[in-house]
């Protein structure tokens, strides 16, 4: 479903991505993981145009993202994105922030928009909070509302960028057991975390950047039997250890 | 003159004083809205990614804010006839005028609050598939505002103080009906005050209105 073929792309003179490739097949789990800096970030925002890339092609569905002719907003609509620092919209309430692309993008009606917020916000876990704003919300509960508005969109796949690296310990857990349920009904994600337990329950492969360049990409149980490069073992043990 | 104040002056010229109100009012809100909502034009046009829209506003705003709010008035009393071809009159001709000076300072506040909402913010509105001009409408602007409502303020009261230089063509804000009234009959301290006193109410007034909305869209 998204295919990622040699991309490259540099900020100036400095390269952040070197010529990597990899894929995530439809209701495949692929969790990307990598020392701070080496372009995690950056290769995922790729995937749904919030970054462009010079060399390479990576196509959602067999749209190619960086086209010409991309309706890049429509493709962005289908694919949904986890942040790390959340990024609700400060100003709306929960209900508003879980709407507003769905009355905007999709076009549904308010009822039907409120129904559906109201449905996934109560799949989460928040079904009473609809009326705050998110100030008024844990990080836990704000990641929880998160996920719920880009499902909102029904999307196709879904793009996780370090979702629990704000939390504090004890909110982990809370977001972690709405993505694995996500997993584990047949959703197409590609996951940037730490967070190996995870990685270890649910993701079908496993990928490690280092420097701009993928250096495994291996099924899960390989890369945690043995992966292969020497700064892979060495990332490895350094986060298995805390 | 000196001797017991009489401040039955103010009755006795209600009507003038009235319609120097009126016009300082009018000026006040029109300038507001339309510079605003030209100013947020402005602004989204410096920060375009296109050159010459952002080119083109950076003069404009440039060129007004380097010249004195009452030359601008002058210029377009005697300017705009020339273009135009006819007479538009002095309540016209400031209007446009005052707009379009507010609008640069507008234009400057506006851009500094967009540029304060961070990036991701952005991108969270486009990765739901928002278009850019979607984003900013119902991500950006918002915050924007509600960040610059402090300084909108500050600078609709500079506005509504400096609405008295319209004596220059001709017209009577409060200020110079206040001041007319006050050499005519000689009532200098009484109207002086009345004004002092009348502009301190509206200002507060203002100033109050505008923080409670500040805190019902507080969160
Ligand atoms: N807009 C930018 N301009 C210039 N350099 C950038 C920009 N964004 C990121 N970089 C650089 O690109 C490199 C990769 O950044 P990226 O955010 O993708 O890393 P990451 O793997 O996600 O790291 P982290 O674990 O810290 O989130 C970093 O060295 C970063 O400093
Ligand atoms: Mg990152």
């Amino acid at each position: 479903m998204i295919e990622i073929q040699d991309v490259s792309k540099w900020f100036g003179d400095f390269r952040v991505l070197s010529n990597c490739s990899t894929h995530v097949a439809k209701g495949e789990v692929v969790v990307i993981c990598g020392p701070s800096g080496s372009g995690k970030s950056t290769l995922i925002k790729c995937i749904n145009g919030l970054e462009s890339f010079q060399e390479g092609v990576i196509t959602v569905n067999g749209i190619s993202v960086g086209a010409e002719g991309t309706n890049l907003p429509k493709l962005r609509a289908s694919i949904g994105m986890v942040f790390q620092n959340f990024e609700l919209f400060p100003h709306m309430t929960i209900a508003e922030n879980v709407c507003l692309a769905q009355l905007k993008v999709l076009n549904r009606s308010r009822a039907e928009a409120e129904e559906r917020a109201a449905q996934l916000l109560n799949r989460v876990g928040l079904s009473n909070q609809a009326a705050k704003h998110p100030a008024q919300l844990s990080g836990g509960q704000q990641q929880r509302v998160a996920i719920a508005r880009a499902l909102a969109m029904d999307p196709i796949a879904m793009l996780f960028d370090e979702p629990t690296s704000a939390l504090d310990p004890e909110m982990i857990n809370e977001v972690l057991d709405v993505m694995v349920a996500l997993a584990q009904e047949g959703m197409t994600m590609m996951v940037v975390t730490h967070e190996m337990g995870f990685a270890r329950k649910v993701a079908d492969r496993v990928v490690f950047m280092d420097e701009g360049r993928i250096e495994e990409d291996a099924r899960t149980e390989e890369f945690f039997g043995a992966p292969r490069g020497e700064r892979a073992q060495m990332f490895l043990s350094k986060i298995l250890s805390h | 003159m000196v001797g017991r104040f009489d401040f039955t002056v103010i009755f006795s010229n209600l009507d003038i004083l009235w319609n120097g109100m009126l016009i300082t009012l009018l000026l006040t809100v029109v300038a507001i809205v339309g510079g605003i909502l030209l100013g947020t034009i402005l602004a989204l046009m410096r920060l375009s990614r296109f050159k010459l829209p952002a080119y083109a506003a950076g003069r404009f705003v440039d060129a007004f804010r380097a010249t004195p709010l009452i030359l601008v008035i002058f210029w377009f009393y005697f300017a705009v006839p020339i273009v135009t071809g006819r007479p538009i009159g002095g309540l016209y001709s400031v209007l446009i005028a005052f707009t379009l000076f507010e609008s640069a300072y507008y234009c400057e506040i506006i851009r500094a609050g967009i540029q304060s909402i961070r990036l991701p913010q952005v991108h969270a509105g486009l990765a739901l598939g928002l278009t850019r001009w979607q984003a900013t409408r119902h991500v950006v602007l918002p915050q924007a505002f509600r960040n610059m409502v402090p300084l909108l303020l500050t600078q609709a009261i500079v506005l509504f103080q400096d609405t008295s230089l319209v004596y220059v063509v001709g017209l009577k804000d409060f200020l110079t009906a206040a001041d007319l009234v006050a050499t005519r009959d000689n009532r200098v301290v009484e109207m002086y005050l009345t004004a002092a006193v009348v502009y301190l109410v509206i200002c507060s007034l203002g100033s109050l209105w505008v923080r409670r909305l500040q805190r019902q869209y507080a969160i």
